[in-house]
């Protein structure tokens, strides 16, 4: 039967239940009715991370690296302000992340109190969904309920705002009462129709140059081995999204690469030669379709999403298959005819040997591509990668040779730079044993590198690579490529010193300048057992090639000249 | 506006949970894809906690197309249907306050009769009319009240349903050329989509 407890003690209680382990957060007045009762938990590990941001990026790199929700807590007005950046960088990649936050007592909401937002009303966009608990009851069913929507369906953050008088109210908690999910409008697909399932099959059996489009949903879903199968039998050539790498591994045959504005020429060209496209959990997103009119338009296209909203939103397709991409490819396994396909595979080959799109120009000055060649060489493919945006991204997902599945951790939809520092707190927190090497730019790395203090008094042994060009090195490439040349607000010309700033933190703290000893400190800062920091002074204008401007299509695609 | 002549607009219906901020969350969807919601109608439906809702959505073709699939996505939606092109009965009501005088009055309330409205109100200096209809009939009959001066006009948004099938093997709302009679009897019957409710 039901125990009576505070609010705060109910919400520790359901995220046990939950199987949460781990919380990062950083608490403020609204929400400390909720600390204070943490001691009794000593069950549920707390995290203090430096800014709220961080709690959020953490958790969406737990939840990315194990698969689990990711919690974060924060408390009223800046605090709950501070995470939406990071609930927006997990609404857009689908990342399964519960954020509780502190609210203002129930009298005081509405009144402009101190510390008080309306944050269900700020964070609806950004959310699959959120609660404001008014009722010490609700707080176990409703933190029930935000689990299951987090991580069923199409995963994504949900957000719960408890006001303080809430979670110091006692109430009744019943784990078998409270748990009982009652949505009648929410929908989880599984199997797809029958009748979509065939009409994919036909279209599959009938094309003779197909291609997979194989988005972040293999990696949700967890369909490595159903994609490599019917890759296989079927003898279907891959190209993964940026956030579908590591989905399929780079040393397969079938491996293509990624496509569109950064992706490697030979992906985006064997899209466009195409005579059928299997998006498959990837939402045609407009950084590989580019102008949709001229996008890949000799190709039928199936598309395979657990999300009906997501069909004909950007691309018109064929046939649209509606089903978790595990079960979808396990239903098309056994009826796709075992072809060889011997003319399109050897087309993608010479593709591949046209466009060699990942040649590392060589001027004599490192460049980022070195570090992460060298980043791939050293560790064989096998560490969890995670970066921001920016050109230090696209450079991490052309020259790793990703081996190992649900290995690559980046901000794709939102773009948020600053995620690969905390992320990789939290990747490392779900992944103990694991190597984890954070690729970052050194614009990124100093929204969020206060974080850097979580992870030595958590003794996490992140490695943090800074491709340092005391640049925005995409925005120095957009202004020299759209704007004319004009270069504005793109030079850090007082970065700090990166190695000191290691030191200061209590970290060991390297700077690279040399090809040549790239490899070398990379061992050294994977020999060394706590969190290090490598400051690779890299080639300060370097363009990352290919690129197909945003809007365009395979016709404006620019290659580097210089290789 | 230039812009709003390339907008289509859809007519959607939609039961969801019955509590605060529903209508925030379609609301707030709506405004992020960037439709603009012509008409509204929310009230109480037949199921306990459940509210239905009437919208008309205005925006690109594209865009608008999708809106019924990303309201689903509401985890209070329980079910949103594009009605548009499916055959369907819709109403609006209008109430309609008139300036009549003396000599007017009687013009005004014959007009009424004509448009089967009804006289809801009447006071020294002016009648209320109450209308049921297409948009096109009130449309009308607002012009020609138009002379006499109109006080008020207060309209609701598009009330809409699906028209039950007559025919064996139909969902409501379905348009088909062959049809069987639900007695069994065969039956030819032809029907275009979208005549009745077009907008």
């Amino acid at each position: 039967m039901g125990k009576t407890l505070t609010g705060g003690d109910i919400a520790c209680e359901a995220l046990l239940n939950e199987g949460v382990d781990i919380v990062f957060g950083l608490p403020g007045g609204a929400i400390l009715p909720l600390y204070g009762v943490l001691s009794r938990y000593p069950q549920l590990r707390h995290v203090l991370v430096r800014h709220e941001q961080g709690a959020a990026h953490a958790a969406d790199g737990y939840a990315r690296a194990s698969g689990k929700v990711g919690v974060a807590f924060a408390t009223s007005g800046p605090g709950a302000t501070n995470l939406i950046t990071g609930l927006a960088t997990a609404m857009m990649d689908s990342v399964p992340i519960v954020a509780i936050t502190g609210q203002v007592g129930r009298a005081a909401i509405g009144s402009d109190a101190f510390q008080e937002t309306d944050i269900t009303g700020a964070t609806l966009p950004v959310t699959k969904h959120n609660y404001l608990v008014t009722r010490v009851e609700d707080v176990g069913p409703t933190i029930h309920e935000a689990f299951h929507i987090a991580r069923t369906g199409r995963p994504g953050p949900v957000l719960i705002d408890i006001p303080k008088d809430v979670m110091q109210e006692e109430g009744t908690y019943d784990y078998e009462r409270d748990r009982q999910i009652n949505l009648p409008g929410y929908q989880i697909p599984t199997t797809a129709p029958e009748d979509q399932i065939d009409a994919a099959v036909k279209l599959i059996n009938e094309s003779e140059r197909p291609v997979f489009l194989a988005g972040h949903g293999v990696i949700i879903s967890r369909a490595f081995d159903e994609l490599r199968e019917l890759a296989e039998k079927a003898q279907i050539p891959v190209v993964t999204t940026l956030l579908g790498i590591s989905g399929f591994p780079e040393n397969h045959p079938l491996h293509v690469g990624f496509p569109g504005m950064h992706g490697e020429a030979y992906a985006s060209l064997a899209l466009d030669d195409s005579d059928l496209i299997i998006g498959a959990g990837s939402r045609f997103d407009d950084r590989i379709v580019g102008n949709v009119n001229e996008f890949a338009t000799r190709s039928k296209k199936i598309h395979i999403d657990i999300d009906p909203a997501e069909i004909n939103k950007s691309v018109e397709v064929d046939v649209a298959v509606i089903g978790n991409l595990k079960h979808v490819l396990g239903q098309l396994i056994p009826k796709a005819e075992r072809k060889s396909r011997p003319e399109w595979i050897r087309h993608v080959e010479q593709l591949k040997i046209d466009h060699p799109s990942l040649h590392i120009p060589e001027t004599g000055n490192l460049s980022g591509q070195h570090v992460v060649r060298g980043l791939s060489n050293v560790t064989k493919g096998n560490a969890i990668i995670c970066t921001g945006v920016g050109q230090h991204q696209m450079w991490a997902a052309q020259h790793y040779k990703f081996t190992q599945p649900n290995s690559w951790l980046c901000s794709g939809g939102l773009g948020t730079m600053g995620y690969e520092v905390p992320s990789a707190i939290g990747a490392q927190m779900a992944m103990p044993e694991a190597l984890v090497w954070s690729i970052c730019g050194d614009g990124g790395f100093q929204m969020t590198m206060m974080e850097l203090a979580t992870a030595v008094e958590n003794r996490l042994p992140v490695k943090y690579a800074i491709l340092n060009n005391n640049h925005l090195g995409m925005i120095t490439q957009w202004q020299e490529l759209f704007y004319m040349g004009d270069t504005q607000a793109d030079a850090y010309t007082a970065n700090p010193d990166f190695v000191k700033l290691a030191e200061a933190f209590g970290m060991k703290g390297m700077r690279i300048e040399e090809i040549d000893d790239v490899e070398d400190a990379i061992e050294e800062a994977n020999a060394h057992p706590g969190p290090v920091i490598v400051d690779f002074v890299i080639e300060k204008v370097e363009h990352v090639y290919p690129m197909i401007p945003a809007g365009g299509s395979i016709k404006d695609l620019m290659e580097d000249t210089r290789v | 506006m230039t812009t709003q002549s390339k907008f289509e607009a859809r007519t959607v219906t939609a039961l969801v949970e019955d509590r605060p901020g529903v209508l925030a969350r379609i609301a707030g969807l709506c405004r992020r894809r960037g439709l603009n919601i012509a008409s509204l109608a929310v009230g109480r439906s037949e199921q306990p906690g459940l509210s239905r809702l009437t919208f008309v959505l205005e925006g690109p073709p594209g865009v608008v197309n999708q809106c019924a699939a990303q309201l689903e996505r509401l985890v209070n939606v329980i079910d949103a249907t594009d009605i548009t092109n499916k055959n369907h009965i819709w109403r609006e009501l209008a109430l309609v306050k008139v300036g009549t005088t003396a000599e007017t009055r009687v013009e005004v309330l014959e007009l009424s009769r004509v448009f089967r409205a009804n006289v809801v109100d009447i006071g020294v200096d002016s009648v209320t009319l109450e209308l049921t209809g297409g948009r096109e009939k009130i449309d009308s009959m607002i012009t020609l009240l138009d002379r006499f001066g109109i006080r008020e006009v207060m309209r609701t948004g598009r009330v809409a349903v699906l028209r039950a099938t007559l025919f064996e093997g139909e969902e409501d709302g379905q348009f088909q050329s062959s049809r069987k009679w639900v007695n069994g009897l065969p039956h030819e019957y032809h029907v275009t989509p979208g005549v009745s409710g077009s907008v």
